[in-house]
C-alpha cells in the first residue's frame, strides 16, 4: 500500500504522478525526467491503452528497483505485439518473447542462468495479460510458485482476450459481452460463477509476495513493485488495465475506470506476504457498481430498455463482499 | 540487403513508428481564467502568488501579489473577499481561504521589512492626484512603477483617506495601514497633506501636470428630515468615525441610536459599543434586506449591540426618540403600521450613506456629473482629456477593494494616454469552471479558521477583532489552492501517456507536447487535476 501524505499538507498529496512540493526521494518514478521508459513511444497499442500503461508504470518501477539490472520475458498477447512487431521493439530492456503459455517457464530458466552465472544483481521479472497468465500459461505459473523460483510475474489484466479479437478469458467478469459471450438470450454477456481471481490462487501458493494494483492508482503500484522487488523467491502482481477496445469505452477514460473499479469494491486493491493479507487501500468516495458498468459498452445490454436489475444487483453483490472481505471501507485497512 | 527470409526491414527501434499520424484530436496546453482572479475587483493574480506561497516562498508569493496590489495586510483585513464565494474549492469542501492568506503575506512583509524596487525609468511625466485614499494610494503606486512622477494631494491630515477615516481600529489597526501608505512614499511619490484641491484645473495648471486622477471619495453623510426638538443630538455617522481618528472623541452619551443598515451604521455602533455606550441600530427593513455584510452583522449582536429591525425614526428629542414599527408589503418594500415606540437616546448617529463632494470640478468643462457622482468612461476617463476618476466618486460598488482596482486600471490608461497611446486588451483566457477539473486528485483538507478576540476585550477595546494565520496553517491554507485552469505542474500528463508523448521541460517550465507520437486519446485532458489541457481538432 502507498504511504499516504503523514504530516504536511502537499496539495495533492500523493494522488497526482509528481508533486513539486514533495521531497525528491518521495517522488515517484513516473514524474523522474530520466525515467527508464522501458515501453518506449512508437508502439502499436490502441489510443489509451491501460495495458501499455500500466507496463511502463511497473517495469519503469522494477528497473529503478533493481538498479537497471533487469530482464523481461513476455507472454504472447497484446503487450508483445504491439511493443514488438518484428524487427521494432519499443523494448528498451533486455527482453524476451517465446509462446503464449511459458513466459512464466522462460522466466525461471532465466533465473536459474543467472544464478549459475552468479549474477545475483541481475533481476527478472515475467509478464502477459490475463489470457496468458490465468488460462494458457497457469500450469507454468503454479509451477514457478509452489518452487519458489525467483520471479517477479506481472499480470496485466484487461479481462479478455484482446489482441485476437476480445474473446472471454477466465478472468472476463460476469455479464460482460466479448466475442464469445454474446448478450443475447436469457442470460446475456459472461455467465457468472465461473472464471478465477488468481491473486488469490497464487495467495494459496504461500509465496512471499502477492499484491493487485491498477492503473489509476500510481504511487501505490510503484510501491508495491518496490515492496515485491525486495523479496527473492515467486512473486505475483495483478494490475488492473482498462482496454478501449475490449470494453468498449472512451480512450480518455481508461484512467477513470480503472479507479470507479476499485472505488466500487469490484477490484480490491490490497497486498499480501506469504499468503496472508498486509493491508488493503481504502475506498475514498464509495460509489455503486453502475458508475463502473454504465461508461462500458461490454455492459451496455444492462442498461437498454429494461434494466437488468437483477443483474446488476448480481455485479453489487460481488463488490460488496469484496468491501466485506479485504475491509475496503474501514478506516484502517485490515 | 542481404536480408533473411520474409524479412524486408532493418532491425531497430520503434521509434522509427510514428504514432501521432493516427490523431484526429490533438491536446494542447492552455491556461484558464481561475474564479477568484476574474472575481477581483482589484485584478489580483490569486492563483499566481498561493502558486509562490505553497512553495513556502512567502517573498516571491508577496512580490507576486503586489504586483497587482500594493496593500496585502490592509486587503487581509477589510477586503469583502468576494474570491472566497467565487472559490472552485467551495464545491469540493469549503473555499480556500484567500483573504487569511493574503493577510499572513502583507502582514510578513512588514515584519520583514520587504519594501518596492526602487523606480530606475523615468518617463518625464507628471500627475496629479486629488484623494490619498484607497484608489488615488493604487494609482499613485502604480504610475510611479511605470516612470511617471507623482504627487497626490490630500484635503486631510493623515493618508489612507476613508481607510482611516472610515474603517474602525478594530478592523483595521493603523499602523498596517501607515506600513502599507509609507512604502508607497519610498518609491518615490510626493504626498501633500492638508491640501485641499479647490480646482483641479488651477491646481493641474500650478504644478505642470500632465494628467490627473481625482479619488476623493465620499465623505458627506447624507442627512435625513428627521422632526427634532433643538436638544436632540443628531450627527452623521463618517463623522464620528472621523473624529475617532483625532484629539476629541465624539460626545454621544450612553444610549446611542444608529440610524442605518450598512457597514457604516454597523461599524459606528460598534465603536460606540466599545466607548462603553450601549448603542442601538434602527434599520427600517430586515436583517436579511440590509445592505451591511452579515458577518459584520454577527460581530455587531455578539458584541451587544442591539437592532431594531423594520423600524424606522419618525421624531427626536433631546433624550429619547420615537420609532414606528415597519411591515414588509408583498413587493418587500417596508410600510409604516401606525404602531410607535419610544426609545431613550442621548443621540442619534445618521448612517444613510455617504455624498462626494464635487466642488473641485465645478470649472471642468466636458465632464458629466449624474446623481452626485462623476460619469467616467471604460477607462476611467471623465468626459474632460486628462482628467481620470474613480474610488466612491465613480458609479460603481463603494468598497477599498474596488476602490484599489479602478487606481490600478485608472493608472494604466494614464499611462497609456500620457504615451498617446491606444489601449489594446487582450481578450480574457475562458473561466476555469468547476466542471473542467479533476478533484479526484486533490487531498481532503478543510478550510483553517481564524481566531477571533474573545468577547470581553471586543466590547471595550479597539484591539483588532480578527486575528491572523501563523506560518503553518498559512501554508497549509494556500496549499488548499486547487489551482484552477493553470499547470502546477504535478507531473499527470507525463505519466498517464501511454504513449510517452508529453516532455517534461523542468522545474518551472511546465511540459510540451510530441506531436510524433501523441494518438490523441485525450487521457492527459481527463487526467489533468487543473483543466489546464484541452483537446482540438487536428486541422488535417
Amino acid at each position: 500500500m502507498s504511504e499516504l501524505q503523514t504530516v504536511s499538507f502537499y496539495q495533492t498529496g500523493t494522488f497526482t504522478v509528481g508533486n513539486r512540493l514533495l521531497k525528491q526521494e518521495e517522488r515517484s518514478v513516473q514524474a523522474n525526467m530520466q525515467r527508464t521508459n522501458s515501453l518506449n513511444s512508437g508502439h502499436r497499442a490502441c489510443q489509451g491503452c491501460g495495458e501499455a500503461l500500466g507496463a511502463r508504470y511497473a517495469i519503469d518501477a522494477a528497473m529503478n528497483a533493481s538498479n537497471r539490472q533487469l530482464i523481461a520475458a513476455n507472454a504472447t498477447g497484446c503487450l508483445e505485439v504491439f511493443s514488438t512487431p518484428y524487427p521494432e521493439t519499443s523494448w528498451q530492456i533486455p527482453w524476451i518473447h517465446s509462446l503464449f503459455g511459458n513466459a512464466a517457464a522462460v522466466a525461471t530458466g532465466l533465473a536459474a542462468a543467472m544464478k549459475v552465472k552468479g549474477k545475483s544483481d541481475v533481476r527478472v521479472v515475467a509478464q502477459g495479460g490475463d489470457g496468458g497468465t490465468t488460462d494458457i500459461g497457469f500450469g507454468c505459473l503454479s509451477g514457478m510458485f509452489e518452487r519458489n523460483d525467483d520471479v517477479l510475474y506481472i499480470c496485466y489484466d484487461n479481462e479478455a482476450y484482446m489482441n485476437t479479437g476480445v474473446q472471454r478469458s477466465s478472468a472476463t467478469p460476469g455479464a460482460a459481452r466479448t466475442a464469445t459471450t454474446m448478450p443475447v438470450g436469457e442470460r446475456p454477456g459472461n455467465s457468472f460463477g465461473q472464471g478465477k481471481f488468481l491473486p488469490a490462487i497464487a495467495m494459496a501458493h504461500e509465496i512471499p509476495y502477492v499484491a493487485t494494483a491498477t492503473v489509476a492508482d500510481l504511487r501505490d503500484l510503484e510501491a508495491k513493485v518496490v515492496r515485491a522487488m525486495s523479496f527473492r523467491g515467486a512473486r505475483y502482481i495483478h494490475i488492473l488495465v482498462p482496454c478501449p477496445l475490449g470494453w468498449g469505452s472512451a480512450s480518455n477514460d481508461t484512467i477513470r475506470l480503472a479507479r470507479l473499479a476499485k472505488e466500487t469494491g469490484l477490484f480490491p486493491v490490497f497486498e499480501a506476504e506469504y499468503g496472508e493479507i498486509k493491508s488493503a487501500l481504502a475506498i475514498r468516495r464509495p460509489l455503486p457498481v453502475e458508475d463502473y458498468l454504465r461508461p462500458q459498452k461490454r455492459f451496455a445490454h444492462l442498461f437498454g430498455k429494461n434494466l437488468a436489475v437483477d443483474t446488476i444487483a448480481r455485479i453489487q453483490a460481488k463488490a460488496d463482499k469484496n468491501i466485506r472481505k479485504y475491509g475496503l471501507l474501514a478506516k484502517e485497512a485490515v | 540487403m542481404d536480408k533473411p527470409f520474409a524479412i524486408t526491414l532493418n532491425p531497430g527501434s520503434s521509434l522509427a513508428n510514428h504514432t501521432g499520424s493516427w490523431r484526429t484530436m490533438r491536446p494542447i496546453y492552455l491556461d484558464r481564467l481561475p474564479p477568484c482572479n476574474n472575481q477581483c475587483p482589484a485584478g489580483e493574480d490569486i492563483q499566481g502568488w498561493l502558486f509562490h506561497a505553497e512553495s513556502g516562498n512567502y517573498e516571491k508569493a508577496w512580490r507576486h501579489l503586489t504586483r497587482e496590489n500594493p496593500f496585502p495586510a490592509i486587503m487581509g483585513r477589510v477586503c469583502y473577499h468576494t474570491c472566497e464565494s467565487a472559490c472552485n474549492r467551495g464545491k469540493l469542501d469549503e473555499a480556500v481561504g484567500i483573504n487569511s492568506v493574503e493577510r499572513f503575506l502583507g502582514d510578513e512583509a512588514i515584519k520583514r521589512g520587504w519594501k518596492f524596487a526602487p523606480q530606475e525609468t523615468e518617463s518625464g511625466k507628471k500627475v496629479l492626484i486629488v484623494g490619498a485614499g484607497p484608489s488615488g494610494m493604487s494609482a499613485a503606486y502604480h504610475l510611479r512603477r511605470m516612470g511617471h512622477a507623482v504627487t497626490v494631494m490630500d484635503a486631510g491630515p493623515y493618508l489612507g483617506g476613508m481607510m482611516r477615516f472610515g474603517i474602525p481600529k478594530y478592523r483595521l489597526p493603523r499602523e498596517v495601514l501607515d506600513a502599507e501608505m509609507q512604502r508607497i512614499i519610498d518609491i518615490g511619490v510626493t504626498v501633500q497633506l492638508n491640501s485641499k484641491v479647490d480646482s483641479v484645473l488651477d491646481s493641474m495648471q500650478a504644478g505642470g501636470f500632465d494628467a490627473a486622477f481625482l479619488a476623493v471619495g465620499a465623505h458627506i453623510g447624507k442627512r435625513a428630515a428627521i422632526p427634532s426638538g433643538d436638544a436632540a443630538k443628531i450627527v452623521d455617522a463618517i463623522s464620528v468615525l472621523r473624529s475617532m481618528e483625532g484629539e476629541d472623541k465624539p460626545m454621544l452619551g450612553r444610549r446611542v441610536v444608529v440610524y442605518g443598515g450598512g457597514n457604516t451604521a454597523i461599524d459606528v455602533a460598534r465603536t460606540a459599543k466599545r466607548m462603553g455606550a450601549e448603542p442601538i441600530i434602527v434599520y427600517r427593513r430586515t436583517r436579511d434586506k440590509a445592505p451591511a455584510h452579515d458577518f459584520e452583522i454577527e460581530e455587531a449582536l455578539q458584541e451587544g449591540v442591539m437592532v431594531k429591525w423594520l423600524s424606522t425614526i419618525k421624531q427626536a428629542g433631546d433624550s429619547s426618540i420615537t420609532i414606528e414599527k415597519m411591515a414588509l408589503d408583498d413587493d418587500g418594500f417596508p410600510q409604516p403600521t401606525g404602531e410607535f415606540e419610544t426609545l431613550e437616546a442621548d443621540s442619534v448617529v445618521l448612517a444613510l450613506g455617504q455624498d462626494v463632494d464635487l466642488g473641485l470640478l465645478n470649472d471642468v468643462p466636458g465632464l458629466g456629473v449624474k446623481d452626485g457622482v462623476v460619469e467616467v468612461g471604460l477607462n476611467m476617463m471623465t468626459g474632460h482629456p486628462g482628467i481620470f476618476a474613480g474610488g466612491d466618486m465613480v458609479p460603481d460598488r463603494r468598497n477599498v477593494t474596488v476602490a484599489i482596482g479602478h487606481g490600478k486600471k485608472a493608472a494604466k490608461n494614464i499611462d497609456v494616454w500620457l504615451r498617446g497611446e491606444s489601449v489594446h486588451p487582450e481578450p480574457k483566457h475562458d473561466l476555469a469552471l468547476f466542471e473542467r477539473l479533476n478533484t479526484w486528485y486533490y487531498s481532503d483538507a478543510p478550510k483553517t479558521v481564524r481566531p477571533t478576540l474573545d468577547i470581553i476585550r471586543r466590547q471595550s477595546t479597539f484591539e483588532e477583532v480578527q486575528g491572523g494565520l501563523n506560518e503553518t496553517n498559512a501554508l497549509f491554507e494556500a496549499r488548499r489552492c486547487l489551482s484552477c485552469g493553470n499547470c502546477f505542474e504535478c507531473d499527470n500528463c507525463y505519466g498517464v501517456c501511454p504513449d510517452n508523448a508529453v516532455i517534461k521541460l523542468g522545474p518551472g517550465k511546465r511540459f510540451k507536447f510530441n506531436y510524433d507520437y501523441c494518438k490523441g486519446c485525450g487521457m492527459c485532458v481527463s487526467e489533468c487535476p487543473c483543466g489546464a489541457i484541452k483537446m482540438v481538432p487536428e486541422e488535417n
